[in-house]
């Protein structure tokens, strides 16, 4: 018991190391506040142009979000960040976790909010369009309102899936929380900096888990 | 003609323009290979309440929506205020606003209130300020005897109650021509008066309206005109007397006795 108190929760190292992690943490924040930002953003942008466009616009779409989807965010990191070189693209790993980690988060929101602007029953944008609203009025004021309240609670999972995927950044050395656990690590050959890691991302996920309850009940009218 | 001098002759005395308020000419409408309208000729005069009638799949509905453009018709043309409707530089945001369209499932924006759900329209298309949007929106809930319910979600309203905010978030916009599209057929039967009555009283405020429904008793209470439809082409039409009493057409008397019964 005393063995394991002393690998996972070193009082000493405790003292020691958080300064370390608790920069790491707010690096982690910066990033995720980044990329779920211009991830939804983006995401929710394109699902819109997607149902204002035709064709022409989901097949290429429909590229980018399911290489997006498919390839895992790890091959994306590494690829993008030591491939770019090569075509005479530097850019900071910081830049290139954002880059990516929004572009998946973009891909998988643009399908939760397209699936939800189509499960949105037609009779509601016939009913807009015979008072006069354009099509562009009719998608903002009656089909995404109740698009979004059918894609809250998927887009929170992922929203924290990608948070998480901030831990990534580790190998390609940017500052987030798991770099500065595993460095410490590394120094001390203990694993308490690691315990402590996992608390800063239940500090980080709390709120984010409220965040989204709270935005769902608010989005919960009242139905037949 | 005659119906609309006849009606400028009995009416309040204001000089009605002497052509149809509605004009359709050699209506056609196909999906795909189907043809769904083969040829419609149909004109409605201001204050008129014209009923269509019809068996299920006849062109009723499709009908309806190519006069607002919710469908594009394949061929002839819609007169509706002076305007032509299929014209390619049309403002069709500004046409549909004034031909108010009622559908059977309601379609109530389940995000708003019923005080939202009328105002939407007073608001982005015709640029009311708020206050004033409100104060038409519950003018024109209160006609529809809704008005202690304009902070109700539809989902907390019976379906007699939502049809009736739908009529009212369709002639707030002041619309010259309603269309009603199986407005009762959803509803159970005890609900389905309050709504006729609502229809009652717009009709008294001498509103042209284009019914298309099966309430036979509502026809011959307060139709100028019925008009029987199959196949895609008008079969027969006539005041209500006629076509509920002693219909000319065969296929005109076998769906009357059959919805009769
Ligand atoms: N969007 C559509 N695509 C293909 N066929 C349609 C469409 N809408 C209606 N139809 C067909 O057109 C015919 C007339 O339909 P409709 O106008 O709804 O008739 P009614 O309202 O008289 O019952 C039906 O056979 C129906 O299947
Ligand atoms: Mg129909």
């Amino acid at each position: 018991m005393d063995r394991f108190l002393d690998s996972f929760l070193n009082a000493k190292l405790i003292a020691t190391t958080w300064p370390a992690i608790l920069s790491g943490l707010v690096v982690t924040i910066e990033i995720a506040a980044l990329v779920v930002v211009t991830g939804l953003l983006l995401g929710l942008a394109l699902a819109m142009v997607r149902w204002r466009a035709g064709r022409w616009f989901a097949w290429p779409l429909m590229l980018f979000v399911d290489l997006f989807r498919a390839v895992p965010p790890l091959v994306l990191v590494l690829l993008i960040f030591f491939g770019l070189p090569n075509v005479g693209i530097e850019l900071p790993s910081f830049a290139v976790l954002w880059l990516v980690l929004s572009l998946v988060l973009a891909a998988f929101a643009e399908e939760i909010v397209w699936a939800g602007l189509i499960a949105v029953k037609r009779g509601q944008h016939e009913a807009a369009r015979s008072t006069g609203l354009t099509e562009t009025q009719t998608l903002l004021y009656v089909v995404l309102p109740q698009a979004l309240r059918l894609a809250v609670a998927p887009l929170t999972n992922r929203t924290i899936a990608i948070t998480k995927n901030t831990a990534l950044g580790t190998v390609i050395g940017v500052p987030e929380i798991i770099n500065q656990a595993t460095t410490a690590v590394s120094f001390s050959g203990n694993a308490t900096p690691l315990l402590m890691g996992a608390f800063a991302y239940l500090l980080l996920f709390i709120p984010i888990i409220g965040l989204g309850r709270l935005i769902e009940s608010r989005f919960a009218w009242r139905r037949q | 003609m005659s119906e609309a001098s006849e009606l400028s002759a009995g009416g309040t005395g204001t000089m009605r323009p002497p052509h149809p308020l509605l004009d359709i000419r050699g209506l056609h409408k196909s999906f795909g290979t189907i043809e769904v309208l083969k040829g419609i000729d149909l004109a409605v005069s201001p204050g008129e309440l014209v009923f269509l009638i019809g068996p299920s799949g006849s062109g009723k509905s499709t009908l309806l929506r190519c006069y607002n453009r919710l469908e594009e018709a394949s061929g002839g043309s819609i007169w509706f205020d002076g305007q032509e409707v299929l014209a390619d530089r049309i403002d069709i945001n500004a046409l549909r606003r004034r031909m108010g369209m009622v559908f059977q499932s309601f379609n109530l924006y389940p995000h708003m209130t019923a005080l939202g759900n009328v105002t939407l329209a007073l608001r982005k298309v015709l640029k009311k300020p708020r206050a004033e949007a409100e104060r038409i929106g519950m003018a024109a809930l209160e006609g529809v005897g809704l008005a202690h319910k304009a902070a109700s979600y539809p989902g907390e309203l019976s379906g007699g109650q939502q049809q009736r905010v739908a009529i009212a978030r369709a002639s707030a916009l002041e619309p010259g021509l309603m269309l009603f599209d199986e407005p009762t057929s959803a509803l159970d039967p005890e609900l389905v008066g309050s709504v006729l009555q609502a229809m009652r009283d717009m009709r008294a405020a001498g509103m042209t309206m284009l019914v298309v429904s099966h309430e036979m008793r509502f026809a011959r209470e307060a139709a100028d005109r019925v008009v029987f439809m199959d196949g895609g082409v008008i079969v027969e039409q006539g005041p209500p007397e006629q076509i509920f009493g002693s219909p000319r057409h065969e296929r005109t008397r076998a769906f009357v006795s059959e919805v009769a019964r």
